[in-house]
């Protein structure tokens, strides 16, 4: 009973981690780089619904089913726009330079948003306590007991999911993100605006990663300027290991990540090395499968 | 139709054309021949925005069109079928076709293109939920091209559709080819290796040697002409 207990927390834990994995391996399936600077955006997330929720709550009311919808959107949209406005500002230029270049210059963004927003003219680096967004309640299977929040949590996340793989799938436009992903050459030939669909990708992972941010928060004792560090390595680490590049491996890697911490978590006597635990199965996982789980192996053309 | 003059590329510190001219009137099926490496590639993608021009200039329909955007130069009809064909090979042959048609976008003019790609080349509309990865080369080639014909493209240029393909689907690839500028007329430049075939669809020639254009002439004189003959004929 314990271990579904853990499962579930873990189930949880990884949806949080899938959201954010998606954006990773959406921006490296159109550019073939790692945006580092995406852990930060999730922050910023977090921070976005942190200063809107006394403003918005305050006409819905505290804890109200709207009023937390309304917090989630505008901070989508925020984190959007700065995702957008960090392609266009620090990766565009350097569009044609070595993708080293460029994850050097990610980390470089992600370094300059984690430290100015530790500056106490922006969000200062003590820890602040995260509002309630949603009323929380314990819910009852049996011996099993279940927060209302992971429940949410997980059915957001299912929703997310299914979203994104219709657009991904069935629209005009996600069509066309997979037809950059393969080749932005031949895409630019159809008549596509390879920067509109990089744009496009930005403001989409952008958008998953707010969302993650907000679950994130509602998870941790408080927010602050370097929360999205931990998160967004797992979430790194599980785009890796579901296959880099392939969005339903990024779900899964995340789910996997999750699950593995929750329950390592979870055991007795081990619980201090859930990390260690955790990172050695996905060792495991990339010595069996170097692409990841899902990932196909690639010979590079040459 | 398309006029190019004195264009130049470099590729860092080598210049891959040394200024080149080119005319390509209305209607016509316009050939570039050449060996390997002679800048055949490099001028097409000069033209559709993929190289950076150095110097000279692109006119096409009076417009100067060098150095801009390829998504802008297919707004413009000019549609670029590249070499190697790079299909989307992990779409449908169908999101191929519709990807040809992205800035299309009146729904019934997709219909009718998507209708005519599919009468030209059946085997695509047999093939048409399958991933374009798993097609033959030639059936890869017949979705390159219905790919940019979906464009409705007014002027097309083609590198090297023979490349890799079995010798009987070249032949037909060739009769789509004088099929599509006869019945659309839709202007064609034609890239080629394979001198024979493409100086028998085409109306006019140019010869292209390390960056320049050595000859130019109607395709009729240049299969006639000893030296062409001898270097790019098999004698």
């Amino acid at each position: 009973m314990f271990y579904i207990q853990q499962l579930i927390n873990g189930l949880a834990l990884g949806s949080i981690y899938a959201l954010i994995a998606l954006g990773y391996t959406m921006v490296y399936g159109v550019l073939r780089f790692i945006n580092f600077a995406h852990s930060d955006i999730l922050m910023v997330g977090a921070f976005a619904a942190f200063f809107l929720a006394p403003g918005i709550q305050g006409i819905f009311g505290p804890e109200s089913i709207p009023g937390a919808l309304l917090i989630f959107f505008f901070s989508a949209l925020i984190c959007a726009l700065l995702g957008v406005l960090i392609e266009m500002l620090a990766y565009r230029p350097l569009r044609n330079r070595p993708k080293l270049t460029v994850l050097i210059t990610a980390i470089g963004v992600s370094l300059f948003l984690e430290f100015t927003c530790q500056h106490k003219g922006v969000f200062g680096s003590k820890t602040r306590p995260f509002p309630t967004l949603i009323p929380a309640q314990e819910i009852h299977f049996g011996e099993l007991v279940v927060s209302s929040n992971d429940l949410v949590v997980l059915i957001v996340t299912l929703l997310l999911l299914a979203a994104l793989r219709f657009i991904v799938q069935r629209t005009k436009i996600g069509t066309a993100m997979r037809a950059v992903s393969f080749n932005p050459q031949a895409a630019a030939l159809m008549g596509i605006n390879i920067n509109h669909i990089i744009s496009f990708t930005f403001a989409l992972g952008s958008a998953l990663a707010a969302i993650a941010g907000i679950f994130y928060a509602m998870r941790s004792p408080g927010i602050e300027p370097l929360m999205g560090i931990q998160p967004g390595l797992r979430a790194f680490i599980a785009a890796v290991v579901g296959g880099i590049g392939n969005l339903p491996g990024a779900a899964l890697g995340g789910i996997v990540l999750g699950v593995i911490e929750a329950i390592a978590g979870g055991l007795p006597g081990v619980s201090n090395y859930r990390d260690g635990i955790a990172f050695a199965i996905l060792i495991l996982i990339l010595l069996f499968r170097p692409a990841g789980l899902l990932g196909k192996f690639q010979a590079e053309k040459v | 139709m398309l006029e190019v003059k004195n264009l130049q590329v470099n590729y860092g510190v080598i210049t891959a054309l040394h200024g080149i001219d080119l005319t390509v009137e209305a209607g016509s099926i316009v050939t570039l021949i050449g060996a390997n490496g002679a800048g055949k590639t490099t001028a097409l993608r000069a033209v559709s925005g993929l190289e950076r021009c150095a110097g000279g200039s692109i006119t096409y329909d009076g417009q100067p069109i060098a150095n801009l955007a390829p998504h802008e130069i297919v707004r413009r009809r000019l549609c670029h079928v590249p070499e190697g064909r790079m299909v989307f090979a992990n779409l449908t042959v169908l999101e191929n076709l519709q990807m040809g048609a992205y800035l299309v976008k009146d729904k019934q003019a997709i219909a009718r293109e998507m209708a005519y790609v599919f009468n030209i080349f059946p085997r695509l509309k047999e093939r048409e939920r399958q991933v374009a990865g798993t097609l033959s080369g030639g059936e890869q080639q017949m979705l390159a091209i219905g790919r940019a014909l979906m464009s409705r493209p007014r002027f097309l240029m083609l590198d090297e559709p023979s490349l890799g393909i079995a010798p009987i689907l070249v032949k037909t690839i060739f009769e789509k080819i004088q099929e599509i500028n006869r019945d659309h007329g839709i202007t064609i430049l034609l890239v080629e290796q394979n001198a024979n075939l493409a100086l028998e669809i085409s109306h006019r020639g140019y010869v292209i040697e390390t960056g320049r254009i050595i000859l130019s002439d109607t395709s009729e004189s240049l299969r006639k002409n000893p030296d062409v003959r001898k270097a790019y004929l098999g004698g």
